[in-house]
């Protein structure tokens, strides 16, 4: 089967973020691929192994995110395809979204896999509206996958549990970050990786317009900040009594 | 006046309670319509004209509650040309937005999720987004008709309003190639007793706390308070407590009156999920941790010695 995974490079989540004067999340820093994405890969990786097939991999960022499809073929993807143009410089979601579509619709893959949300944007809107432009069902917050045939099914992690979704491939599924442990790069996959074909795809080569952005940011402003309160070093019993002082103060014991 | 749509959440034929936060706001923006689709629609329709919907649009498909997402996308495009809504609020929620994606993708003009408030200007919508965990909050002005936002729970107080909705029979719609995604088993796992969303107390832990096997501090001083707990993205990620435990950004949102932040450092992904707590109390080992930047009391120590004797403190207290 051919899978195709979406992958993100993010602001390392581990490092203090900061924001460029533009108001974008500064990618100046120290960039890592999507820990939610390594999930993915690994996902697709098992899927592979079982049942054979191919497993790519599809990211639009600046030229730099190629580092996170070679971390991705280094694990062992077989190859990737990186949309990168300045014209999709800080695209919303559904113009991530359509880049996505038209880099992956040509590919006609049996599975799409992508991350339940990305560490850095947390929306989680790009999946469906990819699942919607590629045609296909979507099953989501998947915290298990199997493969039988070209019937999926997925355990679909809910509140209080989970629900058992099915459906026939080709369709899109979106993971949880508990789903699997990600595999780590051996010498040999790192080697392997450095002569595995990553296609650059420019915005004109998509073949889409840019349309008008659904929303037009009218300003920034810091959100109300909470002020700190009281700070005291524990000596064994003062953090204690401060605290117990608080909930009582509070009315809540 | 605008023609505001609240797109209706039935979970297992009964409504969640964003979708009545929702009304609260939608009600004071202009005609409010509710869109009801799978069974409990029209059942749901004497609450939703209490908190200000004057119609239910309402179809009892059972196919909306089996299929994921494209039965209710198809309903909502095939009603849209008729009805001509000038915005559409969704719930901020695993469920609706898978909904709320489809349809923007179909219409072709994206969306703004992700919102803590919409209001009305210059005879568009304006909403406000929490940007960058929480710490700044942009105005995004919408540009399509029907503007499409989501809205993250716990943002409007739930208020009746008085009222009745008319209840109107709508197609279904559904195409034939949308019975896809099948749901075909719903399993219930052990949950917490107290419900994360409505505990006046909640604890939390996170990474601080070393490993899984320390985490019952965390359940114990729960127990003792009447509390719910919670627990970081970085924990539940790592697989020491099921994803329902988690506050933040992709995890549950609250509004205690007492969160306790066990071993957190406070990450942006996660402070936006409790910052609206009435009274913080944070434990950290580490003098310089963000949370207790926005505590009301922070503790700089060891929570695995401070949780065990705040239990019994808490017990001996409760005791008299």
């Amino acid at each position: 089967m051919k899978i195709v995974v979406t992958v993100k490079q993010v602001p390392d989540p581990n490092a203090p973020q900061g924001l460029d004067s533009d108001n974008t999340i500064s990618r100046d820093r120290e960039v890592v691929l999507d820990p939610g994405d390594e999930c993915g890969i690994e996902i697709g990786l098992q899927l592979k192994e079982a049942h054979g097939g191919e497993v790519v991999l599809v990211s639009m960022g600046p030229e730099k995110a190629r580092d996170a499809i070679r971390k991705g073929l280094s694990m062992g993807a077989d190859r990737g395809i990186l949309v990168s143009d300045d014209q999709l410089a800080a695209a919303d979601a559904f113009l991530t979204a359509r880049a996505l579509a038209a880099a992956i619709g040509p590919e006609s893959p049996d599975l799409v896999i992508s991350a339940t949300e990305s560490y850095d944007g947390s929306t989680g809107m790009v999946p469906p509206m990819l699942a919607e432009l590629l045609g296909v069902p979507q099953l989501t917050f998947a915290k298990h996958v199997e493969v039988a045939g070209s019937r999926v099914t997925v355990h679909r992690q809910t509140e209080d549990g989970y629900q058992v979704v099915e459906a026939e491939t080709p369709s899109l599924i979106t993971v949880t970050a508990g789903i699997a442990e990600p595999r780590y790069a051996s010498l040999k996959g790192i080697m392997a990786a450095r002569s595995k074909e990553v296609r650059l795809l420019a915005f004109g080569d998509l073949g889409i317009e840019r349309g008008e952005p659904a929303e037009t940011v009218e300003g920034i402003v810091d959100a109300e900040a909470r002020k700190a309160g009281e700070v005291v070093e524990d000596d064994g019993s003062v953090g204690v009594e401060k605290i117990m002082a608080v909930l009582q103060a509070a009315k809540v014991i | 006046m605008p023609k505001i749509w609240v797109y209706a959440e039935l979970n297992q034929g009964r409504l969640t309670t964003t979708t009545l936060e929702l009304l609260t706001r939608a009600r004071e923006l202009g005609e409010v319509d509710v869109v009801a689709l799978g069974p409990g629609a029209r059942e749901a329709a004497a609450a939703l004209g209490k908190h200000g919907a004057a119609r239910v649009l309402a179809n009892e498909d059972a196919a909306f509650a089996e299929y994921v997402a494209e039965p209710a996308t198809d309903c909502l495009a095939a009603l849209l040309p008729q009805e001509g809504p000038d915005l559409i609020l969704f719930g901020f929620s695993p469920d609706s937005r898978e909904v709320a994606g489809r349809l923007a993708a179909r219409l072709g003009t994206g969306l703004i999720s992700n919102a803590m408030d919409v209001e009305a200007a210059n005879g568009g919508f304006v909403a406000k987004v929490p940007y960058f965990g929480g710490a700044k909050v942009a105005s995004y002005r919408a540009n399509a008709k029907p503007a499409i936002v989501l809205i993250r729970p716990k943002s409007f107080e739930i208020s009746e309003s008085g009222g009745e909705a008319a209840v109107v029979e709508v197609a279904a719609s559904i195409a034939a190639g949308s019975r896809r995604a099948r749901m075909v088993e719903r399993v219930q796992e052990a949950a917490d007793q107290v419900k994360l969303e409505d505990a006046r107390i909640v604890v939390s832990g996170g990474r601080g706390l070393g490993g899984p096997e320390n985490f019952h501090f965390v359940h114990e001083l729960a127990d003792a308070l009447g509390a719910a707990a919670g627990a970081s993205r970085a924990v539940v990620d790592a697989g020491w407590v099921p994803y329902a435990m988690q506050v933040g950004q992709t995890g549950k949102t609250v509004r205690p009156g007492v969160y306790i932040a066990a071993g957190i450092s406070g990450a942006m992904q996660h402070t936006v999920g409790m910052k609206g707590a009435k009274v913080i109390v944070a434990i950290n080992k580490d003098r310089d941790a963000p949370i207790l930047k926005m505590a009301d009391l922070g503790v700089v120590g060891d929570a695995l010695k401070i949780l065990p004797k705040l239990t019994e403190a808490v017990k001996a207290k409760k005791g008299h």
